[in-house]
């Protein structure tokens, strides 16, 4: 991305008091004007207004902001800001936890579904997306099962089967590794391995966005950058989103940056930008570590 | 310094005199364990062969065998694993993972805790008037197996419950983030993981129940019966036979009961004998139990 698109899409994103909340516009449509030859960014998922609640405490505070396709936007912020509980909305993985509620929207492009809305059906939403979460949870099953599974929900068996694991694992680089022991318990795997091979099977399923909620905080230095890596290729297929508390891993595998503090999304920019110049002064504290 | 060494000395007695009294305490427990197995394999031990657990009773001593109440064991059991397995499981299930968490489900939660301390002679009457009266079931071996699976439904619900709760919940979001159904991550997820410590539970639940006499006098339980109930298994189609459901039984505690209830010394030892095979099918059961907990360790380690 070239630095005058970069400026342009930053110095859209305007806060003045907490009350009012950064929204980059359609940031694409200004930079395309300009840079016609550039392939801009699409729209992947809308936030709109979002609202939400565990029981009477509200964890998300009116969240407007868009992730872009094929783009990697990292989530930072303190604990306990609402990264996370922003992420798993887009699974609606909250679904399965009693008095939780939603306001608002997340329209989800090209088709428009509002995720969240009541019409939706979460199962349906939840094969679309997948998720690798912050500790590695192989199932206690074999490499291969582990893989295999969500094509088998999806009605994919036999060769293609077999053809779909490999090519997943491929993905996560992991093949190499595993390829003579696929029968063996997934437990068998190092800690990092294990986590990659929740990546494959999070990419078996094809999804349209993949979602990290903190994927490497349980991880060591080596196994971390592997999984960095991983998660700047594979933005060529995919829309990523990754929560995360480690500044630095935002600062090197995102394209933007969102920074929330206490339910609230405080400000989204161009990675660069947003760690070289933040246009609110919440957003510099946190990253020179005033606080969080 | 001398102040430390003082101190140290004192706390050190302590930890010393509470070794001791710790000893003590585990020793009552074993010996006494140890006292009943040696009574019984003196008494009973020479009783024990081929003839002994292939006769019928008899009046006389040492030609009475325990044939009839350890086959009617063995089909009591049958059909209360038959029935508390599937329905215990499936409640627990249910409890765990389908029902929303709220004031009934918690009275429902401490009613079956609750259940589990019942006195199984209760549960004895309770199928006397429901199961033999109401339902005219007979003093049959389905009543009786009926009666032992409601004395270990709650046993069964309440370990399955436990093995459902050690899965962490990442596992299940897992499942879940993939597009699973509820039935689905049952099925394919919760069900296996938490086999190992459901199947020690229900075979605990089984090795109680088996040893338990007093419902099973309640609801007319024989004490003296020379004949086996008709085969499971046929010569002529449908091949598969469910008579011996509805024929009466004797089972080995009742057995033992009847025989140390009677003047002549040998009887008694018949019944020690009898108690030796309870013990050790009972201690064969734990043995299993332990055996797949162990197993189930060391496959599933979260």
């Amino acid at each position: 991305m070239s630095a005058r698109q970069e400026l342009a899409i930053g110095r859209l994103v305007q806060m003045t008091t907490s009350d009012q909340y950064a929204q980059p516009q359609r940031s694409s449509d200004v930079a395309e004007a300009q840079r016609p030859v550039e392939v801009s960014p699409k729209i992947k998922a809308e936030v709109e207004g979002l609202n939400f609640f565990y029981g009477k405490l509200q964890a998300l505070k009116n969240i407007n902001m868009v992730f872009n396709a094929n783009q990697v936007t990292a989530i930072i912020g303190p604990s306990g800001c609402g990264k996370s509980t922003l992420l798993r909305c887009f699974n609606r993985i909250h679904d399965l936890y009693p008095d939780t509620r939603y306001e608002g929207k997340i329209l989800l492009q090209p088709s428009g579904i509002n995720l969240i809305g009541p019409e939706t059906d979460p199962l349906e939403m939840r094969m679309r997306m997948s998720m690798v979460f912050q500790k590695p949870n192989a199932f206690p099953k074999s490499v291969f099962e582990n893989v295999a599974f969500g094509l088998r929900l999806r009605g994919i068996a036999g060769n293609e089967l077999k053809d779909h694991v490999e090519q997943s694992l491929r993905a996560a680089a992991l093949w190499d590794e595993v390829k003579d022991r696929l029968r063996q318990s997934a437990y068998t795997l190092s800690g990092g391995q294990q986590q990659r091979l929740c990546i494959a099977r999070a990419l078996a399923t094809d999804p349209e966005m993949l979602l990290f909620d903190e994927p490497t905080s349980a991880l060591d230095p080596i196994a971390t950058s592997k999984i960095e890596d991983l998660i700047f290729d594979l933005k060529r297929e995919l829309t990523v989103v990754i929560v995360t508390h480690n500044m630095q891993q935002a600062a090197r595998v995102s394209d933007y940056t969102a920074f929330m503090y206490l339910g609230e999304l405080i400000e989204v920019a161009p990675t660069k930008v947003m760690f070289e110049n933040p246009a609110i002064k919440l957003t510099e504290e946190y990253i020179t570590g005033h606080f969080g | 310094m001398s102040d430390f060494k003082r101190i140290i000395v004192k706390r050190k007695r302590q930890d010393f005199i509470f070794n001791i009294i710790g000893i003590v305490c585990t020793l009552v427990g074993i010996l006494t364990l140890g006292a009943l197995l040696a009574d019984l394999l003196i008494d009973g031990l020479a009783r024990i062969n081929w003839v002994f657990l292939t006769s019928f009773p008899s009046r006389f001593a040492e030609r009475a065998g325990i044939l009839s109440s350890w086959v009617g064991t063995l089909l009591i059991m049958l059909v209360t694993a038959f029935t508390a397995v599937p329905l215990g499981v499936s409640a627990g299930i249910y409890l765990e993972e389908y029902a929303r968490k709220n004031w009934v489900t918690n009275l429902i939660e401490i009613n079956i805790a609750n259940l589990a301390g019942v006195p199984s002679i209760i549960y004895g009457l309770m199928a006397l008037g429901l199961l033999v009266y109401q339902f005219r079931l007979g003093q049959s071996v389905l009543t009786g197996g009926l009666t032992l699976a409601f004395l270990i439904l709650p046993i069964v619900i309440v370990a399955t419950r436990e093995a459902l709760r050690t899965i962490p919940q990442g596992i299940r979001e897992a499942a879940y983030a993939l597009g699973s159904t509820k039935w689905q991550v049952v099925r394919h997820h919760l069900l296996p993981y938490s086999l190992g410590g459901t199947m020690t539970g229900i075979i605990i639940a089984l090795s109680r129940a088996i040893g338990e006499t007093a419902p099973l006098i309640t609801i007319g339980a024989l004490t003296f019966i020379a004949f086996l109930p008709p085969p499971p298994i046929k010569t002529q189609p449908p091949f598969l036979s469910f008579e011996w459901l509805w024929s009466p039984f004797a089972v080995l505690p009742i057995q033992m009961f009847n025989w140390v209830s009677r003047p002549d010394q040998d009887f008694v030892v018949n019944a020690a004998a009898a108690g030796l095979v309870l013990i050790v099918v009972t201690l064969l059961l734990n043995a299993i139990a332990i055996l797949i907990r162990y197993r189930v360790r060391k496959r599933i380690k979260w």
